[in-house]
């Protein structure tokens, strides 16, 4: 958690097709902060980086059991950290 | 006990409210309940379809009604906030509920039981149907269904909705529960059963409870009803939501402090929906733990193969255009000869009234009004339901998220999401389905703007317009020779014309009226299945009826204003003018076939000289000079005016007009021929004895109609989505506004040139 302070920050946004990380915190505020919540970006909670829509925006991620597709403004919000290789 | 509970029998319906997340499968369960004894309606004022069923369970009436999915009872817009209102018993019209029925997906259990953690707390008692058993058995996911409701204390029913199995379990679980709220406790109090308390952490659920005091009595005064400790709680974590916004006006903005105090006490540096969500997941992961297995799933499932062909960049774009494809062309080319087929019942049903009854007011309000009314209804059931086949079948089996997932990026970039693709892409056969088809929409918004849009799409309505003015002005020249002819140059000008104003519409309204409140785009993609038949047709059903009845009625009412507009006066003295002329036919020819042409000659001219004499001919008189600078004479604004019931009646009427009775269409070569001689007065100031029509004329008709909304049927059914008649006329305005000024640019730049 320390070296967030020093590194620049992960977000959801920044992995690669089959990535995988854990959930830090979601970001920002608003409806749409709230929603993320909601659907279970809590801290601690494996997510998986599936992959991008065709044209580049919006992504799909595996969080729990659940296949969603979220804006890459939406990905932005959820700040993760790397899984080191494997699933987490 | 069961058996004391049924001799007492209990003294009213039991209410229950279904609940649950959208694609846990609510719909199946719910139709599983109640069969087709379902009534969609609307809440007042919110756009949200109110779908109410009636079943039996063990000789016990119950009255389902089936609340909108949604993952949260938290509210940002009177939209959301019907859920809370229903299960609180604060919605109007609606009672409080004895039992919630809560479907829950079991291969998504986590994500299902925060929707749950919520309910609980609203203080009624909640039945879990654990749905969806056999999609989690593949994907590994074992439930211990038994365990897991001795932790909730609730009863939790294994079902797999669209097999039917646990359906009979379900329905005595649920009767067990209403037989005890029902005659232990008749009418239900406020005070909440085991199980709704709070669940919150102590410091909020305190703090809440002390506002929740503080504030109770002045709402109970002002609102003449309790205030539930829910909506305090959903006040102060939804900040701006409409919890929030309803304790403001009803108590003044003094209780927005108490508000920002308890948030900054409870907060601290975390907003409050990040401490509601963990709060209540760590909740879910307590109840779950031990009774949720997974096993490790070594092979890719069906729907991770099927989704790396489906959404890949270039196959999964061709197989999404090929789908479209062959949607619009179904809906274009399978609803046409049913439609004629309708078309020539409703002729002949009108050809035997009209046998049968004496000519007069009476007759032509049979047949031209009614008639012709009902005819004009049900003319759109063909499309609409081959457009809701395909919806169904692609929502059922997992593909609409995908096609929305494809389209989002192109869709967003005019304010608009993903899901609004399917929708205005239908508006080019027909914008009545397509507007009925932005229920998927999530956001009010997104779905509002959509809404307003789809009717710029050019219909096949608008074809019979086009083809007639095309044809009979624009001449047959080609373009690049062999391959472009400027006909077809035109109809393809006219269709881009549609889009281009759509897409710019689309953004000026995300940018000024229906600015912000973007929807999240969170959706989600669920594994695929083979679609249930059964439901399928059942949700067709339910649109076509949900059409025929409210969007029908308005129509046909539409129809018989119309035709009243275009009927009366009636004067006498027309009629005696034509029967004179008519016995002076029948004293100088003898009787023969030149007789029956004379006879019909003045027929047609009786009823142009009626039609120009109604109330629409004076009215298209009175309106010249607004449309004057559109090119159009009298005769072309009139018939513009009285096409509003559909658009493809300005044919008819034009042929009525120019005394070809009612019954020319697109092909007549008379109708063209008489277009082609039409001129203006030999006094009039700007164009004496010209004629009416040409290019510029032609092509500014053209462009009003692909413009305009002239459909009584897309403003009612506008009427009927968005339940509210200021967005209807606003989509009338703004469109007649916009095709008026089209037609203006359109013949002003023509007539330069």
């Amino acid at each position: 958690m320390h070296s967030l302070t020093v590194f620049p920050m992960t977000t959801l946004n920044d992995l690669r097709p089959g990535d995988e990380a854990w959930v830090v915190k979601c970001l920002g505020d608003g409806r749409v902060f709230q929603r993320l919540c909601e659907m279970g970006f809590v801290a601690g909670v494996p997510v998986r980086f599936v992959r991008q829509a065709p044209f580049g925006d919006p992504v799909e991620v595996q969080l729990h059991d659940c296949h969603l597709s979220l804006r890459r403004a939406e990905a932005a919000m959820i700040e993760v950290e790397r899984a080191p290789g494997g699933r987490p | 006990m069961r058996d004391a509970v049924k001799t007492s029998s209990p003294a009213r319906v039991g209410r229950v409210a279904v609940v649950g997340n959208p694609n846990a499968g609510k719909t199946t369960i719910f139709n599983r309940l109640t069969g087709l004894s379902q009534k969609v309606g609307n809440y007042p004022g919110v756009t949200v379809e109110k779908k109410v069923g009636r079943c039996v369970v063990d000789g016990m009436e119950v009255r389902l009604v089936d609340l909108p999915g949604t993952y949260s009872l938290a509210a940002h817009s009177p939209d959301e906030m019907v859920a809370v209102d229903v299960l609180l018993g604060h919605q109007e019209g609606e009672e409080r509920p004895d039992l919630v029925l809560q479907v829950v997906d079991a291969s998504n259990l986590e994500r299902n039981l925060y929707l749950l953690c919520q309910v609980l707390e609203l203080g009624v008692p909640v039945v879990v149907a654990l749905n969806m058993m056999d999609v989690a058995r593949v994907r590994g996911i074992s439930i211990d269904a038994e365990g897991l409701a001795s932790k909730l204390g609730i009863p939790v029913i294994p079902v797999e909705g669209h097999r039917g199995v646990g359906i009979d379990d379900l329905r005595s679980a649920m009767s067990h529960v209403l037989s005890r709220a029902l005659v232990e406790t008749p009418g239900t109090a406020e005070e909440a059963p085991p199980g709704g308390a709070l669940e919150l952490g102590d410091v909020l659920h305190q703090r809440v409870g002390d506002l929740h005091r503080e504030l109770s009595p002045d709402f109970q005064r002002a609102e003449g009803r309790s205030l539930h400790e829910f909506e305090v709680l959903r006040a102060v974590i939804d900040s701006e939501g409409h919890a929030e916004m309803r304790l403001s006006s009803v108590l003044g903005d003094s209780c927005l402090e108490g508000i920002k105090k308890v948030r900054e006490e409870v907060g601290g540096d975390v907003p409050l929906p990040v401490l509601e969500a963990s709060i209540r997941y760590a909740w879910v992961r307590q109840k779950v733990e031990g009774h949720l297995q997974r096993a490790p799933v070594k092979t890719r499932t069906w729907t991770e193969r099927l989704d790396s062909v489906l959404t890949h960049k270039v196959f999964g774009l061709l197989i999404f255009a090929v789908m479209m494809l062959v949607v619009f062309q179904s809906v274009f080319t399978w609803a046409s000869p049913i439609m004629e087929m309708f078309d020539g019942v409703f002729a002949w049903v009108a050809g035997s009234v009209e046998s049968v009854l004496p000519a007069g007011a009476l007759r032509s309000l049979i047949t031209d009004g009614v008639i012709a009314g009902v005819g004009m209804v049900v003319m759109f059931l063909p499309q609409i339901l081959i457009l809701f086949l395909f919806i169904g079948l692609f929502e059922d089996c997992g593909y609409m998220a995908r096609g929305a997932f494809l389209m989002d990026k192109i869709m967003s970039k005019c304010g608009l999401s993903g899901k609004s693709f399917i929708p205005m892409l239908s508006g080019f056969a027909c914008a009545v389905p397509g507007i009925m088809a932005t229920r998927v929409i999530e956001g009010r918004k997104d779905r509002l703007a959509t809404v307003l849009v789809t009717p710029l799409m050019s219909c096949s309505a608008r074809l019979p317009v086009y083809a007639i003015f095309i044809g009979t002005f624009i001449p047959d020249r080609p373009v690049i020779r062999g391959v472009l002819g400027l006909q077809a140059l035109t109809l393809f000008g006219l269709y881009a014309l549609g889009i281009v104003v759509a897409v710019a519409m689309a953004w000026i309204l995300r940018k000024t009226l229906l600015r912000g409140g973007r929807a999240p785009f969170v959706l989600e993609l669920p594994s695929y299945k083979w679609p249930a038949l059964g439901g399928v047709l059942m949700k067709l059903f339910e649109r076509a009826k949900a059409f025929l009845v409210r969007a029908g009625t308005i129509i046909l009412a539409i129809a018989i204003v119309v035709w009243a507009l275009a009927y009366f006066p009636h004067s006498a003295s027309i009629g005696e003018n034509y029967q004179g002329e008519r016995e002076r036919i029948g004293r100088e020819l003898p009787p023969g076939a030149e007789r029956v042409t004379r006879l019909e000659e003045v027929g047609k001219l009786e009823s142009g000289a009626y039609l120009r004499d109604s109330y629409f001919g004076r009215a298209g008189q009175y309106v010249e000079p607004v449309f004057r600078p559109l090119g159009w004479d009298w005769r072309i604004s009139m018939a513009a005016i009285a096409s509003f019931p559909a658009r493809e009646v300005i044919v008819a009427t034009l042929g009525t007009i120019y005394n070809m009775g009612g019954s020319e269409d697109e092909e007549s070569t008379a109708l063209r021929e008489s277009l082609r001689d039409a001129s203006w007065p030999s006094t009039d100031p700007l164009r004496p004895g010209l004629p009416v029509f040409n290019i510029p004329v032609a092509l500014s008709i053209m462009v009003f109609f692909a413009l305009c909304c002239q459909c009584g049927a897309t403003v009612a059914t506008i009427k009927r989505e968005t339940n509210s008649w200021s967005w209807a006329l606003f989509a009338f305005g703004y469109m007649t506004l916009l095709a008026y000024v089209g037609a203006f640019i359109t013949y002003q730049v023509g007539s330069m040139i």
